[in-house]
């Protein structure tokens, strides 16, 4: 049985609520960690190796120690609730069924890096989830937990959510800093970074909520035994939000120790793949990841089997690995065009970039262009080294990870399926009638035993 | 376009969650709550408003509200589809759906049907991954389409449109 420390409750009838939260051992962090000091507090986040749920994985002990505390000048806690990377959903769950778990996890994390007044951006399309977050806040206030004087502490702390407006960019920290002051969601020049001058230009830590929820368990099991679950540096359990070609798309909390086969084909996660079609290809940590072809997704180049964490999805390099990133798990079937998808990606990224950078600003729209036409028969096969050209020269010009995150999904499709880019272009008349039967690629596809 | 007395101290309490003189902040709700008052978008008029309110340049305003996908900045129908179609909506068939609306209302892509009452908004990831395709429509998620559910959605809307009228 795998080991549930997020959505142990999940399926509790009210959980959503304070008492039913409560009744199943709720808060007991809080308690715990008021009894502690502050500093006490990041040693054991430190110990559990927990790192940052968002995507980049960082240490997220390290960053909290990071944040500068200079006499006088306020410190803010930011909750990253912009969740908008493609196929990613698990913060929405946590938030939408558990928020009292967010919410405690808050006030632990607040009480550790000082911060008097703690924001949860949330992205603007999330509304329904303000409501039941401000209602959680509103019950966590009225049983004491936040407030002024926080059970007699001398602590004090609010919460208040703030709602984004629509722009996958604001999930960028310091693009949501400029956006929670007011701004457009522009990324800053980093150093210096938030944890100097932050949000107001005061130290500020922003973290993702799956992170924030797990400083729960952190606090009640210890950061070592924390630490004694999952595998090398993936410690602990991850969320991961599972969707595309399988029967049962849904948010799962794993402890990294489980094969991707396992993940993708057992009843216990996603199911398998619809109506018994085959895996083609499969982007695991949100779209950003490079895309993976069936053979290299279930093993790693050296033949091992590829397993569902840090260290194992990255195996291997871009060259013939992945990442972790976000936990948004895509399934491509046997019927998913890779060019059709990747045309998608660029698209969204397109919308997205924010234009401060020329390199993203028109390369992604560059991108868009081209894919488009192969994607229906108006491609040239010099279009393919062309694409490959502007990812190269999008990738690590720019101010901020958005221009990696939109060159990745590109140049990850022209590595492992170049032949269906060729395709395209040696056949434009089936391209355009978007047949996306591209069986002739016989090599990655996974029958499961 | 002006706030109603309930609203205004709706404002107030929105411009207390940030530090004295950090009231900018506030910006983005408000542009939320004059879009609401405003019918569905934003006239020079209600990002005037809130500049006005907030006590910033319209500059301020525009720069914002023309940035964040969410503020529409043409008047827009009663009701808007927002359709995903990013890469696993569009392996769900989110491209059939977003067809099947266009065709069945009569209008493309950002456009709003002659009664007034619908908008097709293609949109990019919502967040919704694991319940495609999806849409949103209003302040929620219509998920699992089918041709079907958007025919069920659409009299929905007419109904309730008929009710409010």
């Amino acid at each position: 049985m795998a080991i549930k420390l997020l959505l142990e409750n999940d399926k509790v009838e009210g959980i959503r609520y304070y008492d039913a939260y409560r009744k199943h051992g709720g808060y007991r962090s809080v308690e715990k960690a008021f009894k502690m000091t502050p500093d006490e507090i990041v040693e054991e986040v430190k110990k559990s190796g927990l790192r940052g749920r968002g995507g980049a994985g960082f240490p997220t002990g390290m960053k909290w120690s990071f944040l500068a505390k200079p006499e006088g000048v306020p410190r803010h806690l930011v909750c990253n609730a912009d969740e908008s990377e493609p196929g990613t959903f698990k913060d929405r769950y946590l938030m939408e069924f558990i928020p009292h778990l967010l919410i405690e996890g808050l006030i632990v994390s607040s009480f550790a890096l000082g911060s008097n007044a703690t924001y949860i951006y949330i992205r603007g399309e999330y509304a329904w989830i303000v409501d039941i977050l401000e209602q959680a806040i509103q019950e966590a206030k009225n049983f004491g937990w936040l407030g002024k004087n926080i059970l007699g502490t001398g602590f004090d702390c609010e919460i208040y959510v703030q709602r984004g407006a629509g722009a996958y960019i604001c999930g960028e920290e310091t693009a949501l800093i400029e956006s929670l002051e007011g701004k457009r969601g522009n990324p800053r020049i980093k150093p210096p970074f938030p944890a100097i001058q932050g949000l107001w230009m005061r130290p500020t830590v922003v973290n993702n909520v799956e992170t924030l929820a797990a400083v729960v368990p952190i606090i009640n099991m210890g950061g070592e035994e924390y630490a004694k679950i999952g595998v090398g540096r993936s410690t602990g359990t991850k969320l991961l939000s599972a969707c595309g070609n399988i029967n049962k798309p849904g948010v799962y909390e794993i402890d990294m120790t489980i094969s991707v086969e396992e993940f993708i084909f057992s009843d216990e996660y996603c199911g398998g793949i619809p109506k018994g079609k085959r895996l083609k290809a499969c982007i695991p940590g949100g779209s950003s990841v490079p895309i993976l072809p069936a053979n290299l997704l279930l093993k790693t180049a050296k033949g091992e089997t590829r397993l569902m964490n840090y260290e194992s999805l990255s195996d291997g390099g871009f060259a013939t690995g992945s990442m972790m990133g976000s936990g948004g798990f895509e399934v491509l079937d046997e019927d998913q065009c890779v060019v059709r998808h990747t045309m998608s990606l660029a698209r969204f990224y397109n919308h997205e970039s924010c234009g401060q950078c020329s390199p993203c600003r028109e390369g992604t729209g560059w991108m868009y262009k081209i894919l488009k036409n192969l994607e229906y028969g108006k491609g040239k096969m010099s279009d393919i080294d062309l694409l490959w050209d502007i990812q190269r020269k999008i990738e690590g010009n720019t101010i901020c990870p958005l221009g990696d995150a939109a060159a990745w999904p590109v140049a990850a499709a022209i590595r492992h399926f170049r032949d269906e880019f060729e395709w395209h272009v040696l056949n434009p008349d089936e391209s355009q009638k978007r047949n996306y039967g591209l069986a002739h690629y016989a090599d990655p596809i996974h029958v499961p035993a | 376009m002006k706030f109603s007395e309930e609203k205004l101290n709706k404002v107030k309490e929105i411009v207390a969650r940030y530090p004295e003189g950090k009231h900018k902040s506030a910006l983005i709700p408000l542009l939320h709550m004059a879009q609401d008052e405003n019918g569905g978008w934003l006239s020079t008029e209600a990002m005037d408003y809130v500049a006005e309110l907030l006590q910033l340049l319209p500059i301020e305003v525009y720069e914002v509200a023309t940035f964040y996908s969410m503020y529409n900045l043409k008047p827009v129908g009663k009701y808007i589809f927002e359709v995903c179609r990013t890469g696993p909506c569009m392996v769900n068939g989110s491209d059939d759906i977003i067809e099947y609306i266009k065709s069945k209302l009569g209008i493309n892509e950002g456009e709003t049907t002659a009664d007034g009452l619908f908008t097709l908004k293609p949109a990019e990831c919502l967040g919704a991954c694991g319940y495609a395709p999806m849409m949103q429509l209003g302040s929620t998620y219509r998920e699992h389409l089918t041709k079907e559910k958007v025919d069920a959605i659409i009299e929905e809307c007419r109904r309730n449109a008929a009710i409010n009228n």
